[in-house]
């Protein structure tokens, strides 16, 4: 009680509210689930967009007479203007792939027809319509194939996929903001009488709201950080004995060491949510007040 | 009918609160309080009687900006409250010291933060209040039940602490409802003084009292009697109401 600093409405105000505090865990399972829902979006929208990456600029040449005029067409290919690679599909390639489809016998049967294939990778940028021209000109049964347009149905399911997941990180936000408006203001309710007081000597909806809002903030993060901790936990869990979280794409990391910081910093996003679902729900309380 | 109240010639100043024709009625029910029409001088000492259900509390509540009326016009230093916006409302209640008949004291919080409520409020250093609480808390005679919570105060020390709390920000005007209820003779004396002394030093009081010794104790008192929630005048006295000569 010494000093000349301004004196504040200190927390003590507020008691603790009899029997157990309901916010923080209902908080911490929000956050837990947030974290892992939060986890698969960024996931496979890493994987989208490492596809899309994957698929840019590449095409396929297919030309009906068999894996014997690969070669012929892949040399045709590579004297096209902005043709950075053309490589052609060794046959043994085609028929394993076959195999999947049509079982191995058939697949392996010199009676299939196979096409002659041929992988092409234009420079960023370069428009295919050169490449067909020549293949008009020289080979005109050859058929111009875009990996993209290919894998637009696979995009498409992923890119959904990933809005939902984002859709139910907001689901669990909004479920947070409904935790806490009602922790808020079944804390008012139980400190009313307080709070009357406090307001009849001339406390500001500012100051009564400030202590509701360090309580719903302090709690929020401490459930929040709890629940986020064990679904960091789950989620390198699963790393380590799968691999599968952190590698659904071939060619690079489903989730990056940024991703990681985003899920970790969701706890603080969840207070900063809490403190001011706190500070809107007191708010509204006293504006029914004089 | 108008009555003013308070001395003019104590305080040099005009009205501090000011009625017109206000009246009150909670939900659908009936008026409980109906054409009020009087004012406050500053620097005046007024007692409100009246019999219970008179309507007393209500035009406490309507002092402390606790309700607001449902018709007619108020006017709390010198500004009118219904043109006032919600956010002024605070820094007209730091202005109004209120003891509650019920003492509203917070159960958790020692009677050193109670009566430390406003000035913490007030957003006032530590150190000035610290110096300001323990001299009220020794005025009353609590300065060694200053630890204490409410709940292991009794009726009398608790309304004293009420009362400390109320005074402790120097209030322009003070609004009592029934302070010597639940105090002995003495204390009521001591609490009368303490008042008094406010008085003096230009706090304008508005007592509500059934305690009839209270009200002869005080020289030069203004009286509000109120009944089936109108301001009444059995004796003449509101209508020419005698200069206070200052109250010693």
């Amino acid at each position: 009680m010494s000093g000349g600093r301004p004196a504040g409405l200190g927390d003590q105000l507020l008691l603790p509210d009899r029997g157990p505090r309901l916010a923080p865990w209902l908080i911490g399972v929000l956050m837990f689930v947030t974290v892992l829902v939060g986890a698969a979006g960024l996931a496979l929208a890493n994987s989208a967009r490492l596809v899309a990456a994957g698929a840019e600029q590449r095409w396929s040449v297919q030309l009906a007479g068999g894996a014997r005029t690969a070669d012929p067409l892949a040399a045709t290919v590579r004297k096209v203007p902005g043709v950075v690679e053309a490589t052609p599909v060794p046959e043994a390639e085609i028929r394993s792939l076959l195999a999947q489809w049509l079982g191995p016998d058939l697949a392996r049967s010199s009676a299939l027809p196979l096409p002659a294939l041929v992988d092409v990778t234009l420079a960023p940028g370069v428009s295919p319509a050169p490449l067909r021209q020549t293949l008009a000109r020289q080979a005109p049964n050859a058929r111009l194939l875009s990996y993209p347009e290919q894998l637009g149905p696979l995009l498409d399911n992923l890119r959904l996929l990933q809005g939902i997941a984002f859709a139910l990180v907001l689901l669990m936000a909004g479920a947070s903001a409904a935790a806490v408006m009602l922790a808020t203001r079944s804390a008012y309710d139980a400190h009313r009488g307080t709070i009357e007081v406090l307001h009849g000597i001339g406390a500001t909806d500012r100051q009564l709201g400030a202590l509701f809002q360090r309580r719903m903030t302090r709690e929020a993060l401490i459930g929040g950080t709890i629940g986020a901790i064990l679904g960091l936990s789950l989620i390198l869990l699963t790393l380590l004995v799968t691999g599968a979280f952190f590698s659904i794409a071939a060619n690079g990391p489903a989730l990056r060491p940024l991703d990681i910081v985003v899920l970790g910093l969701l706890p603080i996003a969840g207070a900063i949510l809490a403190r001011l679902v706190a500070r809107g729900t007191i708010k509204r309380a006293l504006r029914a007040t004089l | 009918m108008r009555v003013e109240r308070g001395d003019r010639s104590v305080s040099g100043a005009g009205a501090i609160v000011e009625f017109d024709s206000v009246g009150l009625r909670y939900g659908t029910g009936a008026e409980v309080l109906k054409d009020l029409d009087f004012r406050l001088m500053a620097g005046g000492f007024t007692y409100l009687t009246g019999p219970s259900g008179a309507g007393k509390t209500s035009l406490m509540k309507l002092l402390y900006l606790a309700q607001a009326p449902t018709r007619g016009r108020i006017r709390l230093f010198g500004e009118e409250l219904s043109d006032a916006p919600r956010e002024a409302m605070p820094a007209f209640r730091r202005r109004i010291g209120v003891v509650f008949q019920d003492f509203r004291l917070v159960r958790h919080l020692s009677a050193f933060d109670n009566v430390a409520l406003p000035l913490r409020i007030a957003g006032r250093p530590e150190a000035e209040i610290a110096t300001s609480v323990r001299e009220l808390l020794d005025w009353v005679g609590l300065a060694d039940r200053a630890a204490a919570p409410p709940p292991t105060l009794s009726g009398g020390e608790q309304q004293r602490v009420a009362i400390a709390r109320a005074v402790v920000a120097h209030p322009e005007l003070l609004v009592a409802d029934e302070p010597t209820g639940n105090v002995d003779a003495d204390m009521a004396k001591r609490l009368l003084h303490l008042f008094e002394s406010l008085n003096r030093l230009g706090t304008t009081i508005l007592v509500a009292t059934h305690d009839l010794s209270l009200i002869a104790a005080t020289k030069g008192a203004q009286l509000m009697r109120l009944e089936g929630g109108r301001l009444v005048d059995p004796t003449g006295a509101l209508k020419h109401p005698p200069l206070r000569p200052g109250v010693s």
